[in-house]
């Protein structure tokens, strides 16, 4: 690998304070019933920021402020000025960008070429697209006059915390509800960035609200009688928990759950492109996706070929200082999600699977995991089975197309898929037959904000993005 | 000369296309006649058969779904006085038969209303299209009888999925008979399946039951219940409708959500290029 000289991104860019309080009805506020947390850098465990927990009387206020705001502003104001509330929002988050990428970068260690590149161009495209529908619902296909459900609540994970919340708060605030949003305990910061984003918008006090916290807030906020919506993005295990504590409500809940998805290469396809997409699948974000390709299905004819090339790229991957612009691989974002990562992979080998990792120095302090394969997995393997939500690909064989759709569909999972393959009709067959929400025919791991993205089974219901993504937040 | 001596029917369940009495050998005495009590295991038998037919059912083009619908209304048509006999109005039997119409054609329609191309920010060939869920555990409304039945079960099958059916306890042989005219109809077997009996015994296994994707509570009542079965469905994270509201206008417009529900929506992506 050629020797690169450092290209740290300067974090002179971003102001953080010593400390944060809860952002409810358009101010930042000291938690009245909570305590505190600290939010650290995951690639040197130095603390960030302390945080503020809410509590559930917090909640309550935040909850109350975002239905005094549903009631008396936001829900009578005019789409089209809802809308221009919306594009100013997108436009601050281009105008800040830089500030967002690095502070994004620092508090959950993705490279920063992939929180400049992706995260935050793609939070600036959602705000803009879903701007764009806030006065057009009546035209969107759910009847003459759809309507708005009230008060959101809205859960999201640590792997994509800015993208996360464009993804709940556009397509909320454009058909009309009021949100309180819980950012993940370890990635709170952005979402605070945000906090002051919108109040340099000058976006009506109560509008948004937010909420800072670990598990016993998130679920005093989806249990709390005042929200009319529930949108978690995290766990199949916590979906699954929020599904029964929504029942016999009212609340209209959309889940966006775990996965393991196949990326099934056939023997036809261009190989340094298929290895392309499967490092791409796998390695982007640490393999903290959900969507992540962490089952690679390859023809049996052409594994060996395969192999040898994805080992020689991953043989090329940087991992380490996450602010760096050459660094591929940044760090795992906590201690706790290392040790998960570390349990399945010891398990991999235990049940006999074969592990290898190119030569790689990992640094001192922080959560590291070096980019990991296994070979001569079964599907009854744990890691072919469990989301391990890291740099770890688990290798399948297969020899016939029908046996690459068995495979691929036995799981209790489906949000993705992907195939590869020079053969146009085998992609609309198997495209046909996986039962995933999104399907990438030689590509991966591609997002835009006018493309529904959601999961089959037990990967959760409801769609994000798209007009599909408005059906979530309106009465319909 | 003494009157003719009536051929009474016996009515029975409807599973994968047949009709087997319940395998307890139960039955209960509702609307004057012995009806099948089906148990837990009837309801298991009725999962299976349902998860087998949805493979060539939602495997069949939109258009041949859409013609078997419409037969579906033509059987009935020329069977509206036995409904009637069973209690319906005449105004209920027409909403009925123009209900399956009306969703007969929305069988190669509603992919194109409700997927489409995105136009990604990208050179990407980019589309969605909306499939079957699979398996529905369906709660038919407790009345009307005939028009609630239908209003139920058209949407669930319509896009390609398969039903199993708990039909109203006290109205139970508009269910049974509706059966028959589906039997008629070409629709495969196993396609609508339809329990008779208590709600309390076939549908919490239903609502538990892990090969079932997705559930409609629309016919129960008890809101306890209802509740209940919703933290059952959690297990799966079936798709769920709620029950519908006790003074639910069955005549109206059912608009799109009852078909929408019990899809899923599948992007495909593909990057364009020479």
């Amino acid at each position: 690998m050629f020797e690169y000289a450092p290209a740290p991104e300067s974090r002179s860019v971003v102001d953080i304070k010593p400390s944060y309080g809860l952002f409810v009805d358009g101010k930042f506020v000291d938690p009245t019933d909570g305590g505190s947390f600290k939010s650290i850098n995951p690639a040197s465990e130095e603390v960030l920021a302390e945080i503020a927990e809410a509590g559930s009387q917090d909640v309550d206020r935040a909850v109350r402020a975002a239905r005094e705001a549903y009631e008396k502003v936001w829900g009578p104001m005019p789409g089209r000025d809802r809308a221009k509330y919306l594009f100013r929002i997108a436009r601050i988050i281009q105008e800040r960008s830089r500030e967002l990428a690095v502070l994004e970068s620092l508090d959950n260690g993705k490279p920063i070429k992939e929180s400049r590149d992706v995260d935050v161009p793609l939070v600036a495209a959602h705000f803009f697209y879903y701007a764009g529908w806030a006065d057009k619902l009546e035209h969107a296909g759910f009847g003459a006059n759809p309507r708005p459900l009230g008060v959101a609540a809205q859960v999201i994970p640590w792997n994509f915390p800015l993208l996360m919340l464009a993804w709940k708060i556009a397509p909320a605030l454009a058909a009309g509800n009021t949100v309180v949003l819980k950012p993940a305990e370890t990635t709170p910061l952005t979402a605070l960035l945000f906090a002051e984003i919108c109040q340099q918008a000058d976006l009506p006090a109560g509008v948004v609200n937010i909420v800072t916290g670990a598990g016993e807030t998130g679920r005093a906020l989806v249990e709390h009688p005042g929200v009319d919506k529930v949108a978690f993005t995290g766990s199949t295990e916590v979906g699954k928990a929020i599904a029964r504590a929504v029942a016999g409500t009212r609340k209209k809940l959309t889940l966006e759950l775990g996965g393991k998805a196949a990326n099934i290469v056939f023997d036809d396809a261009p190989v340094d492109q298929a290895v392309e997409g499967i490092v791409n699948g796998i390695f982007f974000n640490q393999g903290h996706v959900c969507c992540a390709g962490s089952r690679l299905l390859v023809q049996e004819s052409v594994a060996d070929r395969v192999l040898e090339s994805l080992k020689r790229r991953m043989a090329q991957l940087r991992v380490g200082d996450p602010l760096d612009k050459n660094t591929d691989i940044g760090a795992i974002n906590s201690a706790a999600q290392l040790a998960r990562i570390r349990e399945l992979s010891d398990a991999g080998a235990a049940e006999g699977a074969e592990r290898w990792s190119p030569p790689c120095e990992l640094p001192d302090r922080g959560f590291w995991f070096a980019p990991t394969i296994f070979t001569g997995v079964t599907q009854a393997h744990r890691i072919a089975r469990e989301e391990i939500f890291g740099p770890v690909l688990s290798v399948l064989t297969f020899r016939t197309p029908a046996e690459a759709v068995e495979k691929a569909n036995n799981t209790p999972y489906g949000l993705s898929a992907g195939i590869w393959t020079d053969k146009g009709s085998r992609i609309l067959w198997m495209a046909d037959r996986l039962r995933a929400g999104v399907v990438w025919a030689n590509t991966f791991n591609k997002f835009d904000p006018t493309s529904p993205f959601g999961g089959y089974k037990e990967s959760g219901y409801g769609r994000e993005g798209g007009r599909h993504g408005l059906e979530a937040y309106l009465n319909v | 000369m003494s009157e003719r001596v009536a051929v009474r029917k016996t009515y029975k369940l409807f599973i994968g296309g047949k009709f087997p009495r319940s395998e307890s050998g139960r039955s209960y005495l509702v609307q004057d006649s012995n009806v099948s009590l089906a148990s837990r295991k009837d309801a298991r038998d009725a999962v299976v058969a349902a998860r087998a037919a949805v493979k060539g059912w939602a495997g069949a083009t939109a258009y041949n779904r859409g013609q078997i619908l419409y037969r579906v209304a033509e059987m009935l048509e020329g069977r509206r006085d036995q409904f009637v006999a069973l209690g319906s109005s005449v105004d209920e039997v027409d909403a009925a038969i123009d209900r399956w119409v009306w969703y007969a054609g929305w069988s190669d329609k509603l992919p194109q209303v409700y997927g489409g191309a995105n136009p990604v920010a990208g050179p990407y060939f980019n589309l969605s299209a909306p499939e079957p869920t699979g398996v529905v555990a369906v709660v038919a409304p407790e009345s009307p009888a005939l028009l609630g039945l239908v209003s139920v079960i058209a949407p669930a099958i319509v896009t390609g999925n398969t039903v199993v059916v708990a039909a109203s306890p006290s109205a139970p042989l508009a269910a049974v008979t509706l059966a028959e005219v589906l039997a008629t109809s070409d629709l495969p077997g196993g396609v609508v399946n339809i329990l008779t009996g208590r709600l309390s015994e076939t549908v919490p296994t239903l609502a538990a039951h892990m090969d079932v994707n997705a559930i409609d509570l629309t016919g129960v009542a008890d809101a306890d219940l209802a509740a209940e079965l919703e933290v059952k469905a959690a297990e799966n994270l079936k798709r769920v409708l709620r029950p519908a509201p006790a003074d639910h206008d069955w005549s109206a417009d059912p608009g799109l959500a009852r078909m929408t529900t019990l899809l899923e929506t599948k992007t495909v992506w593909h990057p364009k290029g020479v």
